[in-house]
């Protein structure tokens, strides 16, 4: 009998999960792995679904670069909460969801602790530039910087700022004394 | 010199490098999980072509999209133009951009400001 509860208790959960992605507009949410193969999937995926609406062909674009970017942060620096998650590989939470305004790109990963203040500080700092000041830095990073083990460049927030063309919205919530997780909001305006 | 030619993929461009046609092209999309493999024979390929490079070489880019990763290794075969081009050749870059895309066009933009040779700008449409 508790049994047969538990399933309906589940059931209402999915049920809310479902009214609450319709009201907050989601039209795609994954957690888990995120891949090389996962990225593909859903870019294409979003494409197919942007490409039957009305919206613009640059607005579609920056969606799809946004979002490549994002899957790419996490497929190259999440880290896990614990070392049996880490050799599942990097794993994360993805959302897309539109607005009236905007589209909304987020993504979440647990992060290590001792990376947040050089995080955030890269973060404060592409938050206080203009559209110029965002390709001046572009520009140095490309000169200046190499491509990493991880095969970074160390331009992908810098991107995501630019072709989005808002700030980015982030929160880090503490887990215990060794992790957190980093929430990174991107919109893309609708035009 | 051996020609390359690489068909594009999901995430990887469709890269022609034909010094005998005088034919240099880089299109579609680039996204690669390791740019860095993908880019290593392209690289090699050009250092070779600027021991003996034709008299002018255009190079054409017509990218849909690349992600940053790749953005820096684009930078990367400019730069080596750019040093054919400093050895008395003529270099040009043929930029392609969708009309639409704004921001493919100045992605151009930024290279011409870091790299000194001539870019041309072509916009298509659908």
């Amino acid at each position: 009998m508790s049994d047969n509860n538990e399933k309906h208790v589940f059931l209402d959960f999915a049920y809310q999960m479902y009214k609450s992605m319709k009201t907050n507009e989601i039209n795609l949410v994954y957690e888990g792995e995120v891949t090389q193969e996962i990225t593909k999937t859903f870019t294409s995926l979003t494409e197919r679904n942007l490409a039957k609406s009305e919206e613009s062909n640059t607005v579609q674009r920056k969606v799809f670069n946004v979002m490549v970017e994002c899957l790419q942060n996490i497929s190259k620096h999440a880290d896990s909460l614990t070392d049996e998650e880490e050799e599942e590989g990097k794993r994360g939470i993805v959302m897309v969801s539109n607005g009236v305004d905007s589209y909304n790109v987020t993504t979440g990963n647990i992060i290590k602790n001792d990376k947040i203040p050089g995080l955030e500080k890269s973060l404060e700092h592409i938050n206080s530039l203009d559209k110029k000041g965002l390709s001046d830095l572009y520009k140095t990073q490309m000169k200046e910087g190499r491509i990493s083990d991880k095969g970074g460049a160390g331009l992908g927030f810098i991107d995501i700022a630019k072709k989005s063309g808002n700030k980015l919205t982030y929160q880090f919530k503490k887990l215990n004394e060794e992790v957190s997780f980093f929430i990174l909001t991107s919109s893309i305006t609708r035009v | 010199m051996e020609v390359i030619n690489i068909p594009g993929t999901d995430d990887t461009p469709n890269v022609i490098l034909d010094k005998g046609n005088n034919k240099f092209e880089i299109s579609g999309r680039s996204l690669p999980e390791d740019v860095n493999m993908f880019y290593e024979p392209i690289l090699n390929w050009i250092d070779g072509y600027a021991e003996d490079p034709n008299a002018k070489t255009e190079f054409v880019f017509n990218l849909e999209y690349f992600n940053t990763a790749s953005s820096k290794i684009i930078l990367d075969i400019l730069l080596k133009f750019e040093e054919i081009a400093e050895n008395d050749n003529d270099v040009v870059i043929k930029w392609h951009y969708h009309a639409e895309e704004e921001d493919m066009l100045e992605a151009g933009e930024e290279y011409a400001d870091i790299v000194e040779i001539p870019f041309e700008y072509i916009s298509y449409t659908d």
